[in-house]
């Protein structure tokens, strides 16, 4: 899923204008919310707290919040459509995809940035996520035994480790696991030890970011 | 008799047992740093590796750096690293290498950004030490570029190698990418500074095993220091680094510490020499570049061959 960051408090107030009259929280109900980032129970403290700022600062700012299943999709940011339109300004809890699905929809309208998105990951444990993908668009976890080298080595190699790698700690930081002892082990584990002594030419990037901004079409539904 | 592309092969492929040395570039834009380095190790080294943003700390160019050394009398080897530049940059810049004479590159995957003082800078990694030497091979023998395309002039003649640490672990999984640089052609290794000896000794035992050592030089890391502070330093901030507790215990007893830091390297040298399959040292005594003479005339192996 895509994981998030509620950003500071301090950083959403530095982007509320001096002259703001409503403003409109909305979370979102999938992947950031699971990450505890931008769901319901996140927009509601931040109404809180923004509440009682605006008090304390005598400024009457009205805040409301709502929670939509996914803000990248148009089924379910339609319930909503109304009540945007009544705020002055909208905090989207959402995801960078979600953010801009809403200003896309609603071009007149301000809306801000509440959660910064930090990687594809999963829950690895209680209120903790990793990063384990980087959507390169060519997926190779099977030549290295399931385990991403882009994505989980700090360096990207896909030829094995760098020197910097000890104990199956990464050289930028000890808390890092080493993607390449992650990759060994799991494929002696498994019995491809083989697949990685071939020499890996250089990936190729088209098909990530740096081919361009990317998209895609599905044909079932544009056949000609 | 052979042609060769660069004083270091002579030396290497005559069977020389070779001493290289380490420069760092200065961190500003003046020539004459370069040629004062110089004059320290002229006549005690037979090449001399110059760094590449070594720790991720911007200095002046390898390759600048290295012509202006070339043109004191040094034979120079440039470290290239795959961390600042793409392929297209890192082929450019061995093309542009090779043109201005400079034939010997040490291939590297690179110190990630945060070792050094722009740890907010984005990072390449486009190719990795393998692919740097697949580079080289490619470009060098075959006179085409890692995309397939014929050069369209002369080929670069450029000798190449990469490094190695023997203390890495898991063993096992260092020298799968040991033997892809090997499989890749490269041409010689410097190893990771030695203090360990055991475990280096172990590794070149595989080493041997494997036959690596036939395919390819080896050239043992020193690392000559004269403080206690420099190897707990090293065994506890420096990836990759193995500094056994006794080395650090013989720095602690010792009276006159940079006498001792001479005599450890030597002893280490002189330890390495008698190893089959070990062809030189590589000399990097980081920040005391102007103990390298003393510690060559100390380990015997002053002066150098004539080629």
């Amino acid at each position: 899923m895509i994981v998030g960051k509620l950003k500071d408090v301090a950083e959403i107030k530095d982007m509320l204008s001096e002259d703001l009259e409503s403003l409109f929280i909305i979370g979102c109900g999938t992947c950031v919310s699971v990450s505890l980032a931008g769901g319901e129970r996140e927009a509601k403290s931040l109404r809180d707290l923004l509440e009682l700022y605006f008090r304390s600062q005598g400024r009457d700012v009205k805040v409301n919040t709502a929670t939509i299943k996914r803000q990248c999709d148009d089924e379910f940011i339609d319930s909503e459509e109304l009540a945007i339109s009544e705020h002055d300004v909208v905090l989207s809890l959402a995801c960078g995809v979600g953010v801009q699905h809403l200003g896309i929809k609603h071009p007149g309208k301000m809306i801000l940035p509440g959660v910064n998105t930090t990687f594809y990951g999963r829950n690895s444990d209680v209120g903790e996520w990793e990063e384990m993908c980087l959507g390169c668009g060519d997926c190779i976890l099977d030549d290295f035994a399931g385990v991403c080298p882009v994505a989980r080595c700090s360096k990207s190699l896909i030829n094995g480790p760098c020197g910097g790698s000890q104990d199956g700690k990464c050289e930028v930081d000890d808390e890092i696991d080493c993607g390449w002892d992650l990759i060994y082990n799991r494929a002696k584990e498994i019995g491809q030890l083989d697949r990685l002594l071939s020499y890996e030419g250089p990936k190729d990037w088209s098909t990530a970011r740096d081919g361009g901004v990317r998209s895609h079409k599905n044909p079932e539904f544009f056949s000609e | 008799m052979a042609e060769y592309i660069s004083k270091l092969e002579q030396l290497l492929e005559e069977g020389e047992f070779v001493v290289c040395s380490e420069m760092g570039p200065p961190i500003g834009a003046d020539p004459e740093f370069i040629r004062k380095k110089c004059d320290d190790v002229k006549g005690y080294v037979d090449a001399v590796n110059i760094t590449d943003n070594q720790t991720a700390i911007i200095r002046m160019s390898s390759i600048a750096a290295a012509k202006i050394a070339m043109e004191e009398g040094l034979e120079m080897i440039i470290q290239i690293t795959g961390r600042d530049r793409n392929r297209i940059g890192i082929q450019s810049d061995l093309l542009g290498a090779s043109a201005l004479g400079l034939r010997n590159v040490l291939c590297l995957t690179g110190d990630h950004q945060c070792f050094g003082n722009d740890e907010d800078a984005k990072n390449v990694f486009d190719l990795d030490s393998v692919s740097i030497i697949k580079a080289c091979q490619q470009m060098t023998e075959e006179g085409k570029l890692i995309n397939g395309n014929e050069l369209k002039t002369e080929p670069p003649r450029l000798y190449y190698g990469g490094a190695h640490n023997p203390f890495a672990d898991p063993f096992e999984m260092h020298m799968l990418k040991l033997e892809k640089k090997i499989e890749a052609g490269m041409k010689f290794i410097q190893t990771q500074c030695i203090y360990n000896i055991e475990k280096f000794d172990y590794w070149m035992e595989e080493v041997r095993k494997r036959g690596l050592h036939e395919k390819c030089h080896i050239m043992a890391g020193i690392l000559p220091t004269r403080s206690v502070k420099a190897l707990r330093m090293m065994k506890k901030f420096v990836a990759g680094m193995d500094v056994p507790d006794y080395t650090i215990e013989r720095m602690e007893a010792a009276e006159d510490k940079k006498a001792e830091g001479v005599q450890m390297a030597v002893d280490i040298i002189n330890h390495v020499k008698e190893i089959e399959g070990v062809r030189g040292v590589h000399l990097m005594p980081v920040a005391w570049e102007e103990i390298t003479p003393v510690v060559v005339e100390k380990a015997n192996l002053y002066p150098r061959p004539e080629v």
